[in-house]
């Protein structure tokens, strides 16, 4: 079974990673033709945030999808997704301080003290940093796998924080929002309940 | 008070008469041919003056100012309204009634307003709370002028405007429902009566679009942008201020006043900088949106952070 197993991960490897990149096409897609609209810089920072937070919330359903479903294969793209996950935030932030901001340390410093929502998003993206950096099998071994999976509990903070980002960013029309919060919750609460049977 | 007037702007900074010209037969021929219902036809004003207060800076584009607009009412999205609010949003008849605190309450049809205003043309700079802003050239008539002609007693203190409330037109009365609809503004009486406020009928010498609050709507251009209502049916002098949406939505972000105040942040958002819709980056915001001069002696005296 396994010889046929590893050639399916093989394909279905670079299929994911293509689909991975598809939203990121779209918006490269939609700047280069001008189709962003009247405010693109916004358009395209809340697009990366959004995505980067649909990627977060995904890599905490791989293990509870696994856990009930016994489909072990789907371990194999936690990681992956994980890491999309990342360079969309990095696009994300990237996106503010370049586009939005353009470079100005002084107010970027102020808007993080002063405003609680961009609070939330640095603090979400400073705990992804040390997950994205560890996340190849050298850092795995170096770090010894009990310490490895300590320190990427951490996720487990950043996706509420990134959705709590969201609910304290928008002026009205919680109902999008609130469904990432509460589907975070629900994914965290489904390992605790694993936790506590084992 | 002292009024002073802006310089002239240059005639080379507006768009070439030919350019909206073209994009006006486009429309006025897409909808000779019955592709466009009738909600959707901008109709040029004839004879239009240009007022005094006029800002110099360049005016955004007809696109941008009609497909990038808040209007709860038609979604939350701002590509919304120019997808949901044309052909929905019936334009006539449309009536607004003027009541309260006056000796001569009526109402009026906005085809014979229309027919006996002397529209000008303003163009206004346009602050959102949100912290992005435009450059408009909208056409319209003194709102203190028009509302005069009610004569107002000594126990009009305020203002208070309300949009149409239909959620068969206005879909977003239904289902945002955490909010009061319909649409509330107010203003203080004296706020009402400047010069600078304006009521409002069209975009770039045409009729307003659904989307930008037709048939008529408000705009004062020194507060930020919500309080600017739009699509107006119900004008009422009043002797308390007057409930708005917004305030009885969240009373700790949009307080009756909302001046335009770089200093004063929105207690989420830094209000210090705007981003002009066309440009990159961000510039400083100004106070009253640049309006001082007409209109910070409105507020002497005032402690303008916590009357925010």
């Amino acid at each position: 079974m396994a010889s046929i197993a590893l050639p399916r991960v093989q394909v279905v490897r670079p299929l994911a990673h293509l689909l991975c990149a598809l939203p990121l096409c779209w918006l490269a897609a939609h700047a280069a033709l001008d189709l962003l609209g009247a405010n693109p810089v916004e358009k395209a920072i809340r697009f990366l945030g959004d995505w980067a937070l649909k990627f977060l919330v995904l890599t905490l359903a791989i293990t509870p999808i696994r856990l009930l479903s016994g489909w072990s294969v789907l371990a194999r793209y936690r990681r992956m997704l994980g890491l999309w996950a990342f360079a969309y935030a990095l696009l994300h932030l990237s996106g503010y301080v370049v586009l939005d901001q353009f470079f100005d340390w002084k107010n970027i410093g102020y808007e993080i003290v002063k405003h609680k929502f961009i609070t939330a998003g640095i603090c979400a993206f400073i705990l992804l940093l040390p997950l994205a950096a560890t996340s190849t099998n050298a850092m795995i071994k170096r770090l010894g796998g009990r310490n490895w999976r300590r320190l990427h509990y951490l996720i487990y903070l950043a996706v509420p924080l990134a959705a709590v980002h969201y609910i304290w960013m928008v002026k009205a029309g919680l109902a999008q929002p609130l469904t990432y919060f509460v589907i975070t919750l629900l994914l965290l609460g489904c390992r605790a309940v694993y936790v506590r049977r084992r | 008070m002292l009024i002073r007037t802006p310089n002239p702007i240059k005639s080379s900074e507006i768009t070439p008469r030919q350019v909206y010209l073209g994009r006006r037969e486009m429309i006025m021929g897409a909808a000779a041919l019955g592709l466009l219902p009738a909600s959707l036809r901008a109709e040029p004003f004839a004879n239009l003056a240009r007022n005094s207060f006029s800002a110099s800076e360049k005016p955004n584009d007809y696109k941008d100012i009609t497909h990038y607009n808040n209007f709860y009412e038609y979604g939350l999205d701002k590509e919304d309204p120019s997808a949901n609010a044309p052909g929905r949003l019936k334009t006539r008849p449309w009536t607004v009634t003027v009541d309260g605190e006056c000796a001569k309450p009526g109402t009026v049809d906005i085809d014979a307003f229309l027919k006996e205003s002397h529209l000008e043309e303003r163009i206004y700079r346009h602050r959102c709370v949100e912290a992005w802003s435009m450059v408009i050239p909208w056409v319209g008539i003194s709102l203190g002028d028009w509302l005069k002609r009610f004569e107002p007693t000594s126990k009009a203190k305020f203002v208070a405007f309300k949009t149409l409330y239909d959620p068969a037109q206005m879909p977003g009365q239904r289902s945002l429902s955490s909010f009061h609809w319909p649409y509330a503004e107010g203003l203080r009486i004296d706020e009402a009566m400047h010069p600078l406020t304006l009521l409002c009928v069209g975009i770039y010498g045409e009729t307003l679009l659904p989307q930008n609050g037709a048939p008529i709507r408000v705009v004062i251009p020194w507060k930020y942008g919500f309080k600017s209502i739009k699509s107006i049916v119900s004008v009422s002098f009043v002797e308390k201020q007057p409930r708005t949406l917004w305030n009885d939505a969240a009373s700790n972000e949009y307080g009756f006043y909302s001046n335009v105040n770089p200093t004063v942040d929105h207690p989420r958002w830094s209000q210090a900088k705007e981003h002009r819709i066309g440009e990159f980056g961000r510039r400083p915001t100004q106070m009253f949106n640049g309006y001082g001069d007409q209109v910070a002696s409105l507020y002497a005296g005032m402690d303008l952070v916590r009357n925010f």
